[in-house]
C-alpha cells in the first residue's frame, strides 16, 4: 500500500507522478487479482482511468481497460461491439456528467413536456443498463449528475420545473429507483463528490473547452478514488471492522490520569461534543456489519469505566474485543484478528498518537491507520477513505457484531467441556445444504469475494456468473448454512463444481473461518458426494492454488480422502477421489436437511 | 526570477510528468521532441507547470505554445 495514495492524498502529486507512482505498485511484491474494466464515456476520459489504474493497484487489482472512443458511450452500449464483446468486461463504468444531457426545459415549456424531457434522458439511459446487462453481465457503475455550473433563475432554480438544478435533481431520483430495482448497478455519486470537492472548482469551464474534460484535471483523482473504492468493495477487498484507540480518540485526556470523571465526553462542552459524535458515527456502522474492538494502552478497569460513563454512546457490548493492557498495540492488534479469525489487514486502526500508528502499520504490512488529524476531523478522515464502502448488502451484514458475540459465547461454553466431539453435539448444529437458490445470490457472490484463507482455488464471482452457473446444468452447486443452539450462522460454505464427462472438478470451495472446526466441511463432502452419485459421476478433482493467504487449506482435500495426482513448481496440487457406492458419510453430528 | 531558474524548475516538471530523468528542455524543445508529449499528456503538463509557478495560464495561450520558449515567455510575464 502506497501512503501516496491514501486518502487525504495530494491530487496535484498524483497527477504529476503517475507514472513513476505506477512503476512503484508493479515493483511491490504483491499478488494482484487481473479485471477488465470498461470505460464508456461522455467526455475525456484519458486521466480518469490512468488514476483509477494507480488507486486499483494500490487495492491489489490489476485493471485492463477499455476506453470507448470520446463521447461514445451510448454507441458503445446500445449497438452490436464486436471489441467489447471480445474484451469480457467484469466491470462496465459509465462516466457521464450533465455536458451529456440531451435537451433541458426551456422556460416556456409546459409541465407536460418538462416531463417528456424528463423521460427521454432516463429512457435513454435505461436503454444503455438493459443493453449492457443483457451483453456483458457484469456489475455497471453508473455516474449520476453533478449540479450546473450556472442557475439562470438563481435560487430558483432549484424548485421551478424549468430549472437546471431542478431537472437534474430530478433524473438523479430516476437513476437511484433504478438502482433500487437493479442488482449489480451502483450509482457513483459525482453529485456529491463535485460538491464535497467545491463546484465551482470542480466545473470550471475551461477544462471543457481546453481539453473536453466534463470536470477539473485537479479534480480527477477524486473521482477516480470514489471509482476505485466501489470497485474494490464489489470484489469483496472493504475493511471490515475497527480496531479502537481510548484515550484523545474517543473521549478527551487520559483516564488513568484524569480519572473517569474528568475524561472529555459529551453535552457539556464542545469538545465533549465532537467525540460524542464521533462515538455515535463509529456506533452508526455496526448496523452495516462492521465490526468494533479496542486496542489500548489502560488498565482494563479503567477502560470499562470510562465506557460506563454516562455520556458514552459506545458501551461495552458494542465491541467484539476488548485489548486494555500494556502489551505493545500490534500485538494486541494481532491477537484481536485471530480471535475473530479475521486478517489483520481487514481492520482499521484507529488512533490520534502517529508513534502507535507507525508501530501498528509496520509490524502489520497491509494495515491501514489513517492519519485522522484534530478531533473534529476524525470523522471526515475516516469516512472519505471509503473504507468500508458498501455495495452488496446482506441481512447476514447487519447481525455480524451479534454473530461474533455468539462465537464468544460458544467458546466459553467450550470451555465447559472436556471432549470436543461432546461441545461439538451439545452444539445440536443444524446445517442446510442445498443447490443455490435465489435469495442467497448475494450472500454467495459476497462470500466468493471476501473469504481468503479457507478458499482453496481463490477465484472470485460477480453476482452475475453465480447466477449463470446456477442455472447451468452442467454445474454443481452448493451452499451451506449452519444453525446452532447460540444462533443462525448464515451462509458459510460454498462449493461450485463442473461436470466433464464422468468428473466433477472443483472450481471453488470455501468456508467462513467464524466456523472452523465444526465439521462442517465434512457435511459439505457428504453432499458433494451424494449430488455426484445422483448427476452419475465417478470421479471428484480438487484443485489447491496456493497465495500468501490460504494455507490453511494445502492439505484440505488429504483430510477428506482424495489423492494427490500432481504438483507443479509453484505449489499448485491436484487430486482426486473415487466416489465409491458405499461412502461413509464423513460427518456424524451436523443434522443436515437438504 | 531568471530565465535560467526558469528552466532548471521546468525541467523538473517535465521529469516527473513524463517520469525521465534524462529531459532537458530548451526554447526550442517542442512535442515532436519527447516522445510522450501528445496531446493528452499536453494537459498534464500544463496543470504541473501552472502547479510548479502558482500561475495560471488562459485558453489562448494554451492552444498557442509552439515551442517552450513560448512558454518561459509567458510564465516570465506572469510571475513578475
Amino acid at each position: 500500500m502506497l501512503k501516496e495514495l491514501q486518502y487525504p492524498f495530494d491530487s496535484g502529486y498524483i497527477l504529476s507522478k503517475k507514472k513513476r507512482i505506477k512503476r512503484e505498485l508493479l515493483e511491490q511484491n504483491v499478488s494482484f487479482v487481473e479485471k477488465n474494466i470498461a470505460i464508456l464515456g461522455g467526455a475525456t476520459t484519458s486521466d480518469i482511468k490512468l488514476i483509477l489504474e494507480l488507486f486499483l493497484l494500490n487495492y491489489g487489482i490489476k485493471p485492463s481497460f477499455y476506453e470507448s472512443e470520446y463521447n461514445q458511450f451510448y454507441q458503445d452500449a446500445v449497438f452490436d461491439n464486436k471489441e467489447l464483446m471480445e474484451f469480457q468486461p467484469d466491470i462496465i463504468y459509465i462516466c457521464t456528467s450533465n455536458r451529456n444531457i440531451t435537451k433541458y426545459p426551456q422556460i416556456s415549456d409546459t409541465s407536460a413536456t418538462v416531463d417528456f424531457l424528463l423521460a427521454s434522458e432516463k429512457n435513454k439511459f435505461e436503454k444503455i443498463w438493459n443493453s449492457l446487462s443483457k451483453k456483458y453481465r457484469c456489475p455497471i457503475i453508473q455516474n449520476n449528475f453533478e449540479m450546473p455550473f450556472y442557475r439562470l433563475m438563481g435560487n430558483k432554480d432549484a424548485s421551478d420545473i424549468h430549472g437546471k438544478v431542478n431537472f437534474l435533481t430530478r433524473l438523479n431520483l430516476e437513476f437511484y429507483n433504478y438502482a433500487q430495482n437493479h442488482e449489480n448497478f451502483y450509482i457513483c455519486d459525482l453529485n456529491y463528490i463535485s460538491a464535497d470537492y467545491g463546484l465551482k472548482e470542480w466545473s470550471d469551464p475551461f477544462y471543457y473547452h481546453m481539453y473536453k474534460y466534463a470536470m477539473n484535471v485537479k479534480a480527477i483523482p477524486f473521482l477516480s478514488f470514489n471509482i476505485a473504492n466501489i470497485i474494490k468493495s464489489i470484489f469483496g477487498k472493504n475493511k471490515k471492522g475497527f480496531v479502537l484507540d481510548l484515550d484523545n480518540t474517543l473521549w478527551g485526556g487520559i483516564i488513568g490520569d484524569d480519572g473517569v470523571d474528568n475524561i472529555v465526553i459529551g453535552p457539556e462542552e464542545s469538545e465533549g461534543q465532537v467525540y460524542s459524535e464521533f462515538q455515535r458515527y463509529l456506533k452508526e456502522h455496526i448496523q452495516l456489519g462492521v465490526i468494533l474492538s479496542i486496542d489500548s494502552k489502560n488498565d482494563e478497569a479503567n477502560a470499562l469505566a470510562g465506557l460506563n460513563h454516562p455520556d458514552s454512546q459506545l458501551h461495552k457490548g458494542d465491541f467484539v474485543s476488548i485489548k486494555a493492557n500494556w502489551e505493545p498495540k500490534d500485538r494486541n492488534f494481532s491477537q484481536i484478528a485471530n480471535e475473530i479469525n479475521l486478517l489483520p489487514e481487514s481492520l482499521l486502526f484507529v488512533d490520534d498518537n502517529p508513534a502507535e500508528r507507525h508501530i501498528v502499520t509496520e509490524q502489520l504490512p497491509g494495515v491501514i491507520a489513517p492519519e485522522i488529524g484534530e478531533v473534529h476531523q476524525y470523522i471526515q478522515n475516516i469516512d472519505r477513505g471509503g473504507y468500508f464502502e458498501v455495495t452488496t448488502f446482506s441481512p447476514d451484514d447487519t447481525k455480524r457484531n451479534e454473530m461474533y458475540k455468539e462465537n464468544a459465547k460458544r467458546a466459553s461454553f467450550q470451555a465447559s467441556f472436556d471432549n470436543y466431539t461432546d461441545y461439538l453435539l451439545s452444539l445440536e448444529m443444524v446445517g442446510i445444504i442445498r443447490p443455490f437458490e435465489p435469495i442467497y445470490m448475494a450472500r454467495i457472490a459476497q462470500l466468493s469475494n471476501k473469504s481468503n484463507q479457507f478458499n482453496l482455488t481463490t477465484r472470485r464471482y460477480t453476482q452475475p456468473e453465480i447466477e449463470q452457473i446456477a442455472s447451468n446444468y452442467d454445474y454443481i452447486t452448493l451452499y451451506g448454512k449452519l444453525i446452532d443452539r447460540f444462533g443462525d450462522n448464515g451462509v458459510v460454505s460454498v462449493i461450485i463444481g463442473h461436470k466433464v464427462d464422468t468428473e466433477c472438478r472443483i472450481d471453488l470451495w470455501i468456508m467462513s473461518c467464524r466456523v472452523l472446526k465444526r465439521d462442517m466441511e465434512f457435511a459439505m463432502m457428504d453432499s458433494l458426494v451424494k449430488k455426484c452419485k445422483e448427476a452419475g459421476l465417478s470421479t471428484i478433482h480438487g484443485y489447491y492454488y496456493p497465495t500468501t493467504k490460504n494455507s490453511m487449506v494445502k492439505e484440505f482435500y488429504k483430510l477428506q480422502g482424495f489423492s494427490k495426482i500432481s504438483e507443479d513448481d509453484s505449489g499448485n496440487t491436484e487430486w482426486i477421489f473415487n466416489i465409491d457406492s458405499n461412502y461413509e458419510n464423513k460427518n456424524k453430528i451436523i443434522k443436515v436437511e437438504e | 526570477m531568471t530565465r535560467e531558474e526558469i528552466f532548471e524548475k521546468l525541467n523538473e516538471v517535465f521529469r516527473e510528468v513524463f517520469d525521465d530523468d534524462e529531459i532537458m528542455v530548451s526554447d526550442g524543445t517542442t512535442a515532436n521532441d519527447i516522445e510522450d508529449w501528445d496531446s493528452l499528456e499536453h494537459i498534464n503538463l500544463i496543470v504541473a507547470v501552472e502547479k510548479k509557478f502558482s500561475i495560471k495560464f488562459n485558453m489562448g495561450e494554451v492552444n498557442k505554445f509552439k515551442n517552450v520558449g513560448e512558454m518561459v515567455d509567458i510564465i516570465l510575464t506572469r510571475i513578475q
